[in-house]
């Protein structure tokens, strides 16, 4: 068989995914203190991933405290008012379960997954974590040293100090998302064990929390058991955030970080676009497939990639939320080469946002986009990220279901104005570390 | 044709929407394995080749893996801009990887691309172009992946202990290659180590996911069945001589950051001591279960694994890892650590040294031997949680060892015993049987930052 015969795939829709013939249908039960479950029964392994999410991401650090959020993260499973750091270890390995707190800008993220069988007992550990941590002076010096180290780690690594510097020069040090995730040494060296407490105290509210449970459990038994481990939970008044507009880019930014001990350099370029809830959303995200993701880096990776040979990783990446989110171009590239990236990555972005994407890439995109569905619900954790999601933006409990049509809409003309609103090289914040000396433009 | 359950026999829950594994070989020496699981309406393919990094000779290193990369770039059937995008139209997903043993190749998407993945891995099997361009291009793709992972100290200290672990077995060299290597490969090489290695008789066919067995099976026959088997000889690789002593060695470099890296020498996966091991590692730095694939995705449970305790907790370290991954001949067994800012390495490695030395003397406890199992046991259930996952374990222990090996893993956990855990504590932690590797940095220069802001044109 050659390309030419190939047949045209089935239509993949969100009603063919499951063989009921409906969508995910997860139940959604909010508690009378306003926390959010929103559950799902799986049979795919007799495990069960807790994926709880509470809004309580780096937007919340005080400005002059960047790191507190981070720092919550790390040290906010080593201990309760019931359980010892010591204890809460010996719960989680003894059933194999690895309890990942994450953060970022709008949330902290407590994931795991256990067997079914342990689910009752893992559940109820999360919940003591969510709700009384103790932040002991001994886990919270331990844990400190350690972000000093990843801080220090991350100064040396040329990827994250072009994505840190990328941000500074997109949103400034007055919005919440140009400054370090992580915070500075200062800010975390200045950290104490109250300044943590107060972040949870006025942070950790279960009307800013959701938990979604996907796996093989029984829902209403879930949800039952997750309604008696929380339910004395007061929730406390959460001071809103409010995130100022990004500053408008008048003009092309470059900041070069010359890191002479590495080999290769580290390019990131990018501009502000749109909120998540923007109208636009879905015409934004089909214009970054085309140009940085579709089949190994869309257009970007087919010219800096394959044609030229320049990079082993090139992309970009569209991450709005609740202010406007960064479209980001990245690639690693050989210092010799920066100059010759950057002007490559100009000539396709002009090019995009001059004549906009072809009538076959919107088709192939689409069909991409909408054919992945299953794909990224087919694991608990996939299925429990994109039930966050939806929560989170209020997308509802059939975004699964709509989705496609979602896409389907989606016309070559509004990719085409979606291109030529954001991509403008003119306007381009562009940063370079790596061991690359030279003044680009 | 067998069909053996891969689901442990104590698992509580009995298998549920998928069958065993069926297994053919065709004429050509193509070995072909089905399994049917309906949980999701998707189908996943590997395609897998017993060729790897230690198939490398002197000049050639890296090849295994660039001739990978330019399988990617089209065939006599499939022009070189279309390869990419085939299975993008079924909402799939595609990639490679080359390792020391295997290099491997799979798609997952909806159950309807079925017949189009294997015509892309019939395609790639027999038929790929090799355009002198596309080597020109894509050996500075691979050199700027190689310089990518020197920017990053903890993988330059990897490579440089691997190689100084091994003297004469080609474990010893990486995976992506030597650098003067991949600047004077030429088409003709690759084109030649590509001929020689992808042959039926030298791969495994991995069918997996919402598909009906028969018809896969009659599928892969079809698009597989008429590529000639291949003239491979017996391979010989150079055993590697015992070691004598220790070996150190010191990198000194610009960085912010300190690590240490012990390597023991290690069983490969089908020696006795194997699980043993496993077990030992599960104690020492937290369980990592069995697929390569999968496990780099949930950091292991390890605030009660002993090295955490001794490192992490004191201070000393701000992560500690352990690496044991099934191979094919006898490979290491890593204990990798970040040093905490402002501790010096010989404070880390003295503490780590201690703990290791009381393992090696002493063993493990019953309840860290219970707690280890159950560790793994449950790693065991989380690694089959997508179609791609449960096809790479077939493929993988098929090109390393034999399928069947997946099936057994649950079972020769269980049957690890605390003599067992201490033997190989006792025989393999040993000083002498290890390689110490350092990662000293060196103050960096003064860095320059300019910002620069021209006009909107």
């Amino acid at each position: 068989m050659t390309v030419g015969d190939r047949r045209a795939p089935d239509r993949v829709t969100a009603a063919g995914r499951a063989s009921s013939g409906r969508g995910l249908a997860p139940v959604r039960h909010v508690l009378s203190n306003g926390l959010t479950i929103l559950a799902k029964e799986t049979r795919t392994t007799p495990a069960v991933t807790i994926y709880a999410g509470v809004r309580a991401g780096t937007i919340c650090d005080p400005p002059d405290t960047p790191g507190l959020a981070h720092f919550v993260s790390k040290a906010i499973d080593r201990g309760t008012s019931s359980r010892t750091a010591g204890r809460i270890a010996e719960d989680l390995d003894n059933r194999g379960v690895s309890l990942s707190v994450a953060v970022n800008r709008h949330a902290i993220w407590l994931v795991c997954t256990c067997l079914a069988e342990d689910f009752e007992e893992i559940l109820a550990l999360v919940a003591d974590i969510a709700m009384h941590p103790l932040f002991p002076e001994r886990e919270v010096e331990t844990r400190r040293a350690e972000i000093v180290t990843l801080l220090r780690q991350d100064q040396d690594n040329p990827a994250t100090v072009a994505m840190e510097a990328l941000f500074r020069l997109l949103y400034g040090q007055s919005h919440p998302y140009g400054r370090r995730q992580r915070g500075s040494v200062e800010a975390v060296e200045s950290i104490t064990r109250a300044d943590l407490q107060r972040f949870h105290a006025s942070r950790f509210s279960p009307r800013d929390m959701s938990l979604a449970l996907v796996g093989d459990i029984n829902v209403e038994r879930a949800v039952e058991v997750t309604a008696s481990l929380f339910d004395t939970w007061e929730a406390g008044e959460t001071a809103e955030i409010r995130l100022p507009a990004p500053p408008h880019a008048e003009s092309r930014q470059v900041e070069v970080i010359a890191m002479m001990n590495k080999s290769q350099a580290d390019i990131a370029y990018g501009f502000t676009t749109i909120d998540r809830l923007d109208q636009r959303y879905y015409a934004y995200w089909m214009m970054n497939n085309i140009l940085g993701q579709y089949a190994l880096g869309g257009r970007l990776g087919d010219s800096i990639r394959e044609q030229q040979g320049m990079a082993y990783y090139t992309f970009s990446s569209l991450d709005p939320s609740f202010a406007p989110g960064p479209l980001i171009v990245r690639a690693g590239v050989n210092p010799a080469n920066v100059e010759r990236a950057v002007e490559s990555i100009d000539r396709e972005l002009a090019k995009m946002a001059m004549a906009g994407p072809t009538d076959q890439e919107i088709a192939e995109s689409r069909q991409y986009l909408i054919g992945s569905l299953p794909r990224t619900l087919e694991t608990n954790v996939g299925i429990a990220t994109f039930l966050q999601t939806a929560e989170l933006f209020g997308l509802g409990l059939d975004y699964d279901e709509r989705l496609p049509a979602l896409l389907e809409s989606v016309t070559r003309e509004q990719v085409h104005r979606a291109a030529r609103e954001a991509l403008d090289p003119a306007r381009a914040a562009i940063a370079v570390a790596g061991p690359y000396a030279g003044s680009l433009q | 044709m067998a069909a053996v359950p891969t689901r442990f026999t104590d698992d509580p829950h009995p298998a549920r929407h998928q069958t065993g594994v069926r297994e053919e070989v065709l004429d050509n020496g193509l070995r072909v394995l089905i399994q049917e699981v309906h949980t999701a309406p998707l189908a996943s393919v590997w395609c897998w080749y017993r060729v790897g990094s230690k198939d490398e000779s002197s000049g050639l290193t890296g090849i295994s893996h660039w001739v990978e990369h330019m399988n990617f770039k089209g065939t006599t059937s499939i022009p070189r801009e279309k390869i990419k995008g085939i299975i993008e139209q079924y909402g799939g997903y595609w990639n490679g990887y080359t390792w020391i043993d295997q290099t491997a190749y799979t798609e997952t998407a909806t159950r309807d691309a079925l017949d189009h993945m294997l015509f892309i891995e019939a395609e790639r099997m027999a038929n790929c172009l090799y355009d002198p361009a596309d080597v020109d291009s894509e050996r500075t793709v691979i050199i700027s992946e190689l310089q990518g992972g020197e920017n990053d100290p903890e993988q330059l200290l990897d490579q440089e202990l691997t190689a100084a672990a091994f003297h004469a077995h080609p474990y010893r060299h990486p995976t992506i290659g030597w650098i003067g290597d991949l600047q004077a490969m030429t088409r003709d090489d690759l084109y030649r180590y590509y001929r020689r290695y992808y042959v039926p008789d030298n791969a495994t066919l991995v069918i997996v996911g919402d598909v009906d067995g028969d018809a896969a099976l009659e599928n892969a026959t079809r698009r597989f069945g008429g590529i000639p088997a291949g003239q491979l000889s017996t391979r010989r690789y150079t055993p590697e001589p015992p070691q004598l002593g220790e070996r150190r060695l010191v990198l000194s470099k610009e960085g912010t950051t300190a690590y240490l890296k012990f390597g023991f020498r290690a069983p490969a996966a089908q020696e006795d001591h194997f699980f043993s091991l496993l077990v030992l590692d599960a104690v020492l730095t937290g369980a990592k279960g069995m697929n390569l694939w999968a496990s780099f995705r949930t950091p292991p449970p390890q605030r009660s694994a002993r090295l955490y305790k001794a490192l992490v907790d004191t201070s000393l370290a701000s992560a500690v890892s352990g690496g044991l991954v099934p191979t094919q001949h006898p490979f290491l067994y890593t204990i990798s650590m970040t040093a905490i800012e402002g501790t010096g390495l010989d404070a880390l490695e003295q503490a780590a040294g201690d703990a290791i030395d009381d393992v090696r003397t002493r063993g493990v406890t019953p309840d860290e031997l219970v707690r280890a199992k159950r560790q793994l046991r449950a790693r065991l259930v989380f690694e089959q949680d997508s179609i791609t996952n449960i096809g790479h374990q077939l493929g993988f222990f098929e090109t390393i060892a034999t399928w069947r090996y997946v099936s057994s893993i649950a079972a020769r956990i269980e049957a690890v015993t605390l003599d067992d855990v201490a033997q190989v504590a006792a025989a393999r932690l040993l000083p002498s049987n290890r390689v110490v590797g350092r990662f000293e940095p060196l103050p960096l220069q003064h860095r320059v930052e300019s910002i620069s802001a021209q006009a909107a044109r």
